[in-house]
């Protein structure tokens, strides 16, 4: 059956359209039942509460400890590790055998399954280190997990910053180091900063690799140093949602857990438009 | 002048140092992978390993069979595919070429959500609201299934496929475009005789990335699917309980003791897993090579 090409062609992009709807909506259902849900369990006892009676009530306090302190340790990291590679790779690297090994390193890391990082992690940090299953653990998996994103985002940012600047200043007599440090990376920083914030929503999120490196299902208390285990929100919304003893008494706890996970991935998204935006005005005068 | 040059070059070294540690990771990655998984087979056999269709870690002589954790990925994965490709290249091919610029710009900060949102979190909604409504509607004892699975990954698969897919439509020359339409095409001819051939390569480097996405996923899989480890028959499977490598790793890493048989079976799926992930990076790169290559011709 042939269509003439006007007929053929409304047909063709209103199956487009059906198509981009179909995501669009499937999208807004899942935010939107997490969001009606979790709402009328968020409150400010909810997030400074420890759990009570076997999970069944009271609060995420430690949770939201445990990822912060995730978050805090791997990005410290991951961050300083990341820029000065990608600083390297933009600015210094000149294509031949190391750039390309070190290219491939990173496009390998960046495609293994974060199942795979928790082994990694457990076999080296955890047992062979003897760090044990702890927040260390975790965090320098989570570190070497979120590297390539980070190393990605930077050099996406260097790549944007013009050439001339670089030359300029090295008209000056000003050394590459100088020129680097003082003219290129303040240029690059916003990028630079943008992946940042995206990759701390993706450690918050991250469960598989913590659950093999020292993420506890329930501990009564706060963890006092880097080598204790700990609660984590994305491993938390899991026991809630799979093994806990009372699973359906326990669903507006796992709403809630949820919705604060989503939060703070959407805060970070947030962040990064703004700080996106910000740039771009700067630009523009 | 020489001090300031020897500081130039020990900065670079330094760098060129810190670059390094990318190389070293996955270098201790493979190493550690490969090694606890190796340990296995002192009393299994490789081959026992991987034509093995029972995994019965517990049972006693212990089974490791991989066949029935490698069908459960493939089954589920070929049905996030089969959602998530066309669905993604229609979005892409949508957002860049049909929608108003205006749309297309809120659109990505949309996509950019789906691809931020934990899986975990995916899990939680496909174990609550997925699950129970493919019960019903296709009246099954139980709606932790395959399908489950595929419904789900496919979503997450959906922002890199339409992303990468975006990309490669849209770096396809105008030059291209104008001239079909000086010959009298219309937009959805140029697009499918024009656009869409000059984009393949782009567009199957998309595919690959989404299913590297999707074969690598742990816990919306586990939280959906059941978990249980039978090899699936093709297509009814899509309808069973199946169980995936992942899922296996993460649902029984916290029971075995560190360094028994059992730990080291889930190495070895471990370092099949990365082997299989490393290839289809491998697949996915030189497809954006040539791609690359063309578009410099």
């Amino acid at each position: 059956m042939f269509l003439r090409p006007d007929k053929a062609e409304k047909l063709a992009f209103a199956t487009l359209k059906v198509c981009m709807a179909s995501v669009i909506i499937f999208v807004s259902v899942l935010l939107i039942h997490i969001i009606v849900n979790g709402y009328s369990v968020l409150s400010i006892d909810f997030i400074t509460q420890m759990p009570m009676k076997r999970m069944t009530e009271g609060g995420i306090y430690p949770a939201i400890v445990g990822t912060v302190s995730l978050i805090g340790l791997s990005m410290a990291l991951a961050v300083p590790l990341g820029i000065l590679s990608a600083i390297y790779l933009n600015e210094y690297s000149r294509p031949g055998r190391a750039s390309w090994v070190i290219e491939m390193a990173i496009n390998n890391l960046a495609g293994t399954p974060s199942v795979v990082f928790g082994l990694f992690g457990l076999a080296l940090f955890v047992k062979y280190f003897g760090f044990g299953p702890s927040i260390l653990s975790a965090s320098l998996t989570l570190a070497l997990l979120i590297l390539p994103v980070i190393i990605r985002a930077s050099k996406e940012a260097l790549m944007t910053v013009p050439q001339e600047y670089r030359e300029a200043s090295l008209a000056l007599g000003i050394t590459k180091w100088q020129t680097t440090r003082k003219v290129i990376l303040p240029a690059a920083i916003p990028g630079i900063m943008t992946g940042i914030v995206l990759s701390i929503g993706r450690v918050a999120g991250e469960t598989a690799p913590i659950l093999l490196t020292g993420a506890a299902y329930f501990l009564p208390r706060i963890p006092d140093s880097v080598f204790s285990q700990f609660m984590a929100l994305p491993y938390h919304l899991f026991v809630l949602a799979t093994s806990g003893t009372s699973i359906s008494q326990t669903r507006p706890l796992q709403y809630g857990t949820a919705l604060v996970l989503l939060s703070i991935v959407f805060m970070m998204n947030g962040i990064a438009v703004v700080i996106r935006n910000h740039y771009r005005k700067k630009l523009n005068r | 002048m020489s001090r300031r040059n020897n500081k130039e070059k020990a900065i670079e070294v330094a760098l060129l140092m810190t670059s390094g540690v990318t190389v070293v990771a996955l270098f201790l990655l493979c190493i550690f992978l490969f090694r606890e998984g190796a340990l296995l087979f002192g009393d299994h056999s490789l081959v026992s390993f991987i034509t093995g269709t029972s995994w019965y870690p517990s049972s006693s002589p212990a089974k490791f069979g991989l066949l029935p954790l490698l069908a459960g990925s493939l089954i589920v994965t070929a049905g996030a595919v089969i959602l998530s490709v066309p669905l993604g290249i229609a979005a892409a091919i949508y957002m860049a070429e049909i929608a108003d610029p205006k749309v297309a710009q809120l659109l990505k900060p949309f996509v950019e959500i789906l691809a931020g949102i934990p899986s975990v979190v995916y899990g939680f909604f496909g174990l609550i609201v997925v699950v129970p409504l493919l019960q019903d509607l296709l009246s099954l004892p139980t709606g932790q299934t395959a399908l489950a699975g595929s419904i789900m990954l496919g979503m997450m698969a959906l922002p890199t496929i339409i992303s990468v897919a975006e990309d490669a439509i849209t770096s396809v020359p105008s030059s291209l475009k104008e001239g079909s339409f000086a010959l009298g095409s219309t937009h959805w001819q140029t697009i499918y005789r024009v656009i869409l051939p000059a984009a393949l390569s782009g567009i199957s480097a998309a595919v690959m990335l989404g299913i590297g996405r999707a074969i690598g996923e742990t816990m919306t899989v586990m939280m959906v699917t059941g978990n249980t480890a039978i090899i699936p028959g093709i297509p009814e499977g899509l309808f069973d309980p199946v169980r995936t490598m992942t899922a296996t790793i993460a649902l029984e890493m916290g029971e075995v003791p560190q360094g028994s048989e059992h730990f080291h079976a889930l190495f070895a799926v471990g370092a099949v897993l990365f082997i299989t992930t490393f290839i289809i990076n491998l697949i996915a790169d030189s497809v954006k090579k040539k791609y690359r290559l063309q578009e410099e011709a």
